[in-house]
């Protein structure tokens, strides 16, 4: 069938922040689908969010709205938009949640409002874990034993019966959030109380434990008529028990023999027809590997993770497809547009293996607890093709950016062969490297499969690895470097580990070709260039699409996977370049390695390579492409790392040059630089040793701020308030070879400035300026940031002016991000990047200066005034715009939720409005803060426990909740230093007093609505402020760590507001 | 290190590569499959017989071979052209690697070469001969004047596989059958007798004939097609499968023509003209029915990318016949409905 007549006007609901477990496939999904629907002419409404996606920019709705993702704020924009249609599969989790529930409650068919994607009965089919089961008992889909509770003492009873271990799965959270494996009845009462409690309808599956099975994914289409096919089959390296999202996976399954794999296909796709899907639908399935036994895990009913990793493993435009077929297509009617000749109903063919590898933020959150299990932990991923699984297992590898090239993690090699042996059994994000060093020790594979459950074949596969790197340590020879080759290995880790140079061992450079990726195996003519590099082939494909000599080519590099700090804010800058060169008549090439993101969708450049960004494999592309210019500016410290390998290489870096980004990073250049401006920077030294450092804080005088040199979202940086801080920081961070020095500076606690600002090295302009709620000390990314600044007179003055000095002396041709810090009526510069920032895509949209477009036409050639742009401070916006940042704490376990000059924050929202406390209320509503009205009967509470250099300022917030009609809590210091003040407080007592009611019964007696907690140390789960907010986080209270914040919210609460007062904004009319 | 082996086509192509499986040289056909599973079934395919066969997928026997997943008895590819040889198996039933089963079977087999680029060879300027050698002189001449002599291959005598609770009594004439039909009727309620093409048949023994699958040049089995013709004149329900659909077409009056590079995948789209709905199939041919008299039958599907006939219907004798298996190694599949539609002319 074509397109549907009755649909005109749509609404598509996003994803909105980026959390763990809903992270950049969404935009990635959602701006697929808004370009499918504008292309067949639909009017498109969007609402969601996160400012920092493509999908929110103004070419790919008709009508955008930046607004919090809550039942009431949606019902608000189809009052207002009247679309006929609703959108409801394309936004993970959050979107098909929102949407289940306007249709539920009646209001869609109240206002003539279509569901498309999904329906209704679909959807319990899929999600709701008892009507699954008895759909899957119905066509015979066997499940795994188990059964829908929603009490603990039901739990206990089930999974007695059962016999532990049991899994939990709570039903409708995204992410697995709240489940857990239990393996015994102490540890159900913890995961089931506390999955029962995330579970929006209170209830969890109890389900007999089948770790050590195989793990098969399909991801499937199925239309309106009937068709159905399986885009992808991907395996689970990793055996069941660990969340899919935090597995290393392989596409296609390769364990499999065709009878195992027809009969998980033939089953996938019973069950797609079962629940008469029409649209993308993600299954997952068990596979007792010693038997045909299997069972179905779970069933996704839309587009996610899992299937933009499909879709960029196999060339299979999913969340395209999905869309087309949501508005009447059938699969058959949809062409393929890769090959151009076939149609969207048939089922890829793969020439090459596909690894992807998880993301974790274990390197920043040390404490952490590195387990995993049914609850994904990874904030993001790479992927990496090959022809071999070693070779993409090595591409992986070095892609994650991880500091390593090889599967050898320095950590297990100074463990004992016992130690090493007994690690294996621990489930955690290091398995891997432990098992590769087990190899290396001479583990048998039996044993290693034994204890792992891991399958023979992956295993062996490595040891094939272990076994290359034994021998290249007994020396290199053309051989040995022929096969390295083969398995991906880097000219420069073959020398490391043979000890021996190419070079003198006369042993010729091979150079990789690349290969497409063209969803039929070579079997028909492919039209996107969309490659991947292999080492030892003889067919460069990459040439044949290089038609176009008239125009200059250049590489854009981007961002590699989300992890905190870099996130989906750089794939939109380097999507936004991309767009800009080719609009300026150049070829745009893109080398990145996230399936998440945009930017690798195959028709975002002009060509796409899915390849790892180390300088050689870059030097690989050089190679074969021999762009005009490259660009690294947009893609985050990943793409800026390369800027000094490239220039020694003598490529064309466009924009700022390699020398002004190391005068910006190199500390004494940067100092000279600043000496010569005259701009004032807080005291600060360089230190390599920890003796060096305490003698420096000694001079300084505390508190100082610690961080090592090139750093990424704060990484590894604190504020230490005496010597023992110091120390403790300097032996974790000399613990790993120390290649920069570690720099410590007088830490000043005042007003913290941004700016973004864009020069052509004679003009420059300010798109806006923004001021954080948080006092300096908490990180930029996790601070509360507020468009336009509310500083005025001489001090915006000397802002601009630093700038512009600034943005001139480091002769910056693009973007540069700009920290100030004012403090005592000074201006102070913290740090300069002279790259894209966070904050590039948030600024662009609320003022409509489109930064980075502006800034890749400057960096060829176009001056600001060419462009007829203005200079100096870009006139303010009407609207104010607050960024808030979101976090993912209750997905990791033991990390402090206290804010501090490490970043944390996994995405953020945005709140645009006529007046700043609007625009505040917003962006805290679409961050998940509750604003609870009181209601009769019904106490509301707020504990406080803070530091003592805090107290003074909580006399007034404690004011404000008391006013409010809160009930105030408090440790006994705090609570007496209220009642002093005339604020009644309850008192209670702290955990180490031993006695009842303390924080944490008090916390979890559901009296309180919002804490209030800080401390002078944190970071060690066994402090008790660290329980506190932990356990705030668990029961899902607002646990605020800043007192600037606090304020905020407070104020945000006094107002009253609820989004029946605040104006909807269109930001395509802005 | 492996020995050496080659394999040189005959527009003069040379890929080096290493030995596995059964040493020695073959000359033969060389096509590719882009089949990413399934390299046992794919190597005991009778479809395959006398073919060196290249997978598109880089790596071949994860799983390792056992003794059930054969798809017959006899037959299949001659020889095997894949970027990596799986040294290790690992499946619970795996008995042997797959250069151990191999080299049983005096299958020669040629890795470590670039096969994207063959396949990419192979679908620009079509199917063509090869050679496969340990040594690198092949005589390219002696290539290009090689016809590949395709004899059917089938069983010595007919063997009954019967059903339980048996409705029809079904003989399966074997051109070079795979055993996933035979279960696939078994389950469907017939008894089954394989009877092989050598022998003649009296129609009156039976409810109803499958010609089965097979490899080569239908248009040279000039004997079978008279075969064929008797069977319809008997009007006896008939289902054509593979190579049995293209022998039926020919003897009802059609043409059948040599695609360039042939339709051997898991993935195949063949559309239901009658219903419109796609479904993925499995094929593995070089031949295909271009032209059918309308007088005789109808086509019923069509390939959805380059819409060659897929299906045929007839009208003047109670006949269907498909170009692609209905049946794979899990039992029934989604066209399976074929073949319940052909026991519906048996009733």
């Amino acid at each position: 069938m074509p397109l549907r007549k009755d649909i005109k006007k749509i609404l598509v609901i996003g994803s909105g922040p980026i959390v763990i477990g809903q992270a950049a496939e969404f935009d990635y999904a959602g701006t697929q689908a808004c370009r499918a629907l504008k292309a067949e002419g639909l009017e498109v409404v969007l609402v969601n969010s996160n400012p920092a996606t493509i999908m929110t920019d103004k070419n790919m709705a008709d009508i955008i709205y930046i607004e919090p993702l809550t039942l009431d704020s949606v019902k608000k924009i189809i009052k207002l938009e009247k679309p006929d249609s609703l959108l409801s599969t394309l936004g993970g989790q959050t979107g098909l949640t929102l949407s289940m529930q306007l249709a539920k409650e009646g209001f869609l068919d109240e206002h003539n409002v279509k569901l498309l994607g999904a329906k209704v009965d679909t959807i319990d089919k899929a999600e709701d874990r008892q009507i699954f089961k008895e759909t899957m008992e119905a066509i015979g889909e066997p499940c795994i034993p188990s059964k829908v509770v929603e009490t603990l003492d039901d739990a206990l009873e089930v999974a007695g019966k059962l016999g532990y271990p049991v899994v939990v799965r709570p039903a409708f959270t995204m992410g697995g959030s709240g489940g857990g494996i239990a393996g015994d009845e102490a540890a159900l009462r913890v995961i089931a109380d506390n999955g029962l409690r995330l579970s929006p309808i209170t209830q969890v599956l109890i389900e007999k434990g089948i770790s050590g099975w195989k793990e098969i994914e399909f991801e499937c289409i199925r239309d309106s008529k009937g068709n159905v096919i399986t885009v992808c089959s991907m395996e689970n390296v990793d055996p069941v028990g660990v969340h899919t999202g935090d597995s290393i996976v392989v596409a296609p399954c390769l364990t499999l023999s065709e009878k195992d794999f027809q009969m998980m296909r033939t089953a996938a796709l019973n069950i797609v027809n079962a629940l008469g899907i029409e649209g993308g639908c993600n299954v997952q399935l068990a596979l007792n590997p010693n038997s045909f036994e299997y069972a179905v895990i779970e069933v996704n009913p839309r587009v996610s993770r899992s299937s933009a990793l499909a879709s960029k493993a196999t060339g299979y435009p999913i969340a395209k497809v999905a869309t087309r077929i949501a508005i009447g297509y059938s699969l058959d009617e949809i062409p393929n547009a890769i090959t151009g000749k076939t149609y969207a109903c048939f089922e890829p063919a793969l020439d090459y293996v596909v690894i992807k590898f998880p993301r974790f933020a274990f390197d920043k959150f040390v404490y952490a607890k590195k387990t995993l299990g049914t609850q994904m932990k990874a904030t993001g991923e790479v992927m990496s093709i090959g022809v071999s699984f070693e070779e993409a297992m090595m591409k992986a590898v070095r892609g994650v950016e991880l500091g390593l090239d090889t599967l050898t993690k320095p950590v297990f090699e100074k463990l004992t062969n016992d130690e090493v042996i007994a690690k294996l059994s621990d489930i955690d994000c290091d398995r891997i490297f432990c098992i590769f060093e087990a190899l290396k020790r001479g583990v048998t594979t039996e044993e290693i499969c034994r204890i792992t459950a891991f399958d023979k074949w992956f295993v062996e596969k490595l040891r094939n690895l272990c076994k290359l790197e034994q021998d290249l340590a007994k020396g290199l020879t053309a051989e040995k470097y022929q096969l390295a080759k083969k398995y991906g290995y880097l000219d420069k880790t073959i020398e490391r580990l043979s000890g021996e140079k190419l070079a003198e061992k006369n042993i010729d450079k091979k150079h990789c070709v690349y290969k497409l990726v063209d969803t039929c195996a070579a079997e028909f003519e492919a039209q996107t260039p969309y490659f991947y590099g292999v080492n030892c082939d003889e067919e460069n494909e990459a040439f044949e699409f290089m038609n176009s000599p008239e125009k200059k080519k250049v590489i854009v590099f981007g961002s590699g996977p989300i992890r905190i700090g870099q996130g989906i804010e750089f794939d939109y800058c380097s999507v936004h370049c991309v767009w800009a060169l080719k609009e300026m008549g150049y070829e745009a090439i893109i080398v990145n390695n996230n399936p998440e993101t945009v930017s690798t969708d195959f028709d975002t450049g002009d060509r796409l390579y899915f390849d790892p960004l180390t300088p050689e494999d870059v030097d690989n592309l050089i190679n074969t492409e021999k762009p005009w210019g490259v660009v690294v500016q947009f893609g985050g410290q990943t793409a800026i790392k390369l800027t000094k390998h490239l220039q020694d290489k003598g490529v064309n870096i466009l924009g700022t040059s390699a020398d002004s980004i190391d005068a910006a990073e190199d500390r004494e250049r940067f100092d000279a630089l600043l000496e010569k401006c005259n701009i004032p920077r807080p005291e600060g030294m360089t230190v390599y040793t920890t003796e060096e450092a305490l003698n420096a804080a000694g001079k300084l005088g505390y508190p100082v701020l610690l961080r090592p040199s090139y750093v990424l979202g704060g990484q590894n940086m604190i504020i230490a308030h005496c010597d023992s801080d110091v120390q403790e920081y300097m032996e974790i961070i000399t613990a790993t070879k120390l290649e920069n020095p570690v720099l410590i500076d007088k830490y000043l606690m005042g007003k913290e400035i941004e700016v973004d600002a864009i020069c052509d090295g004679e003009d420059f302009l300010i798109p806006g300026i923004m001021e954080h709620i948080e006092r300096a000390g908490v990180h930029s990314g996790d601070s509360i940031s507020v468009y336009p600044a509310i500083i005025k007179g001489k001090i915006k003055n000397m802002i601009i002016d630093y700038t512009e000095r600034l943005a001139k002396a480091l002769n910056i041709i693009g973007l540069v991000n700009i920290q100030y810090v004012v403090y005592n009526n000074e201006v102070y510069v913290i740090e300069v990047n002279p790259r894209s920032s966070r904050t590039v895509p948030y600024i662009s949209k609320v003022t409509g200066v489109q930064m980075v477009d502006i800034a890749t036409k400057i960096m060829l050639g176009q001056t600001l005034k060419q462009q007829g742009l203005p200079t100096g401070l870009f006139p303010k916006s009407e609207y104010f715009a607050v960024k808030v940042p979101v976090f993912s704490f209750e997905k990791l376990h033991d990390v402090d939720t206290q804010l501090g000059p490490e970043m944390k924050s996994t995405g953020e929202t945005l709140g645009i409005a006529k007046t700043f406390k609007e625009a505040l209320f917003k962006g805290l509503l679409a961050a998940g803060f509750k604003f609870k009205k009181s209601e009769e009967g019904k106490p509301r509470g707020v504990l406080f426990s803070v530091r003592n250099s805090d107290k003074p300022e909580i006399i007034e917030l404690a004011g404000k909740f008391e006013k409010l009609g809160f009930d105030i809590y408090a440790t006994s210091g705090t609570a007496s230093l209220l009642n002093h003040n005339m604020i009644p407080a309850n008192f209670v007592y702290r955990i180490k007093d031993g006695k009842e009611p303390n924080v944490i019964s008090l916390i979890e007696s559901g009296k309180i609505d919002y804490v209030v907690s800080t401390s002078e140390t944190g970071r060690d789960p066994a402090l008790d402020s660290v329980k506190i907010r932990r356990k705030s986080v668990e029961r899902g209270i607002a646990c605020l760590t800043s007192i600037d914040t606090a304020n905020a919210l407070a104020d945000c609460l006094e107002s009253g507001m609820t989004i029946d007062d605040v104006e909807m904004v269109d930001i395509t009319k802005i | 290190m492996n020995k050496k082996a080659f394999l040189t086509l005959e527009d003069g192509t040379v890929f080096e590569g290493e030995s596995f499986g059964a040493e020695g040289e073959l000359i033969g056909e060389v096509v590719f499959t882009t089949c990413m599973t399934g390299f046992q079934e794919t190597l005991t395919d009778p479809n395959y017989s006398g073919q060196i066969v290249v997978q598109t997928f880089p790596i071949a026997g994860c799983p390792g071979a056992n003794s059930h997943d054969d798809l017959s008895d006899y037959g299949g590819a001659a020889g095997l052209i894949v970027r990596e040889q799986s040294v290790v198996a690992s499946n619970f039933r795996s008995e042997e690697t797959l250069d151990e089963f191999m080299k049983k079977r005096g299958i020669i087999g040629l890795c470590g070469i670039d096969t994207r680029k063959l396949a990419r060879i192979l679908r620009k300027k079509g199917t063509m001969n090869g050679v496969i050698s340990t040594t690198e002189s092949a005589d390219i001449s002696k290539l290009k004047s090689f016809t590949p002599e395709i004899t059917l291959i089938s069983g010595t005598e007919s063997v009954t596989y019967r059903a339980e609770n048996a409705k029809h009594n079904i003989a399966l004439i074997d051109y070079g059958h795979r055993k996933s039909i035979v279960a696939l009727l078994n389950k469907l309620g017939c008894n089954v007798t394989v009877v092989p093409f050598t022998e003649t048949i009296n129609p009156a023994d039976f409810d109803g004939i499958v010609l089965s699958n097979g490899a080569g040049n239908p248009a040279e089995c000039t004997e079978e097609i008279e075969a064929v013709k008797a069977l319809i004149a008997s009007k006896i329900p008939l289902l054509g499968i593979g190579l049995g659909h293209q022998l039926l077409a020919l003897a009802a009056g059609g043409t059948t023509a040599k695609h360039t590079h042939g339709h051997r995948g898991a993935n195949i789209p063949v559309v239901d003209l009658e219903s419109g709905r796609t479904y993925i199939t499995a094929q593995n041919h070089g031949y295909y029915v271009s032209d059918l008299p309308e007088a005789v039958g109808k086509i019923t599907h069509i390939n959805a990318n380059d819409k060659t006939c897929e299906a045929i219907s007839y009208s003047s004798f109670p006949a269907l016949s498909m170009q692609f298996a209905p049946s794979d190694m899990s039992g029934v599949n989604a066209t399976a409905y074929l073949v319940e539609r052909f026991l519906g002319l048996v009733k």
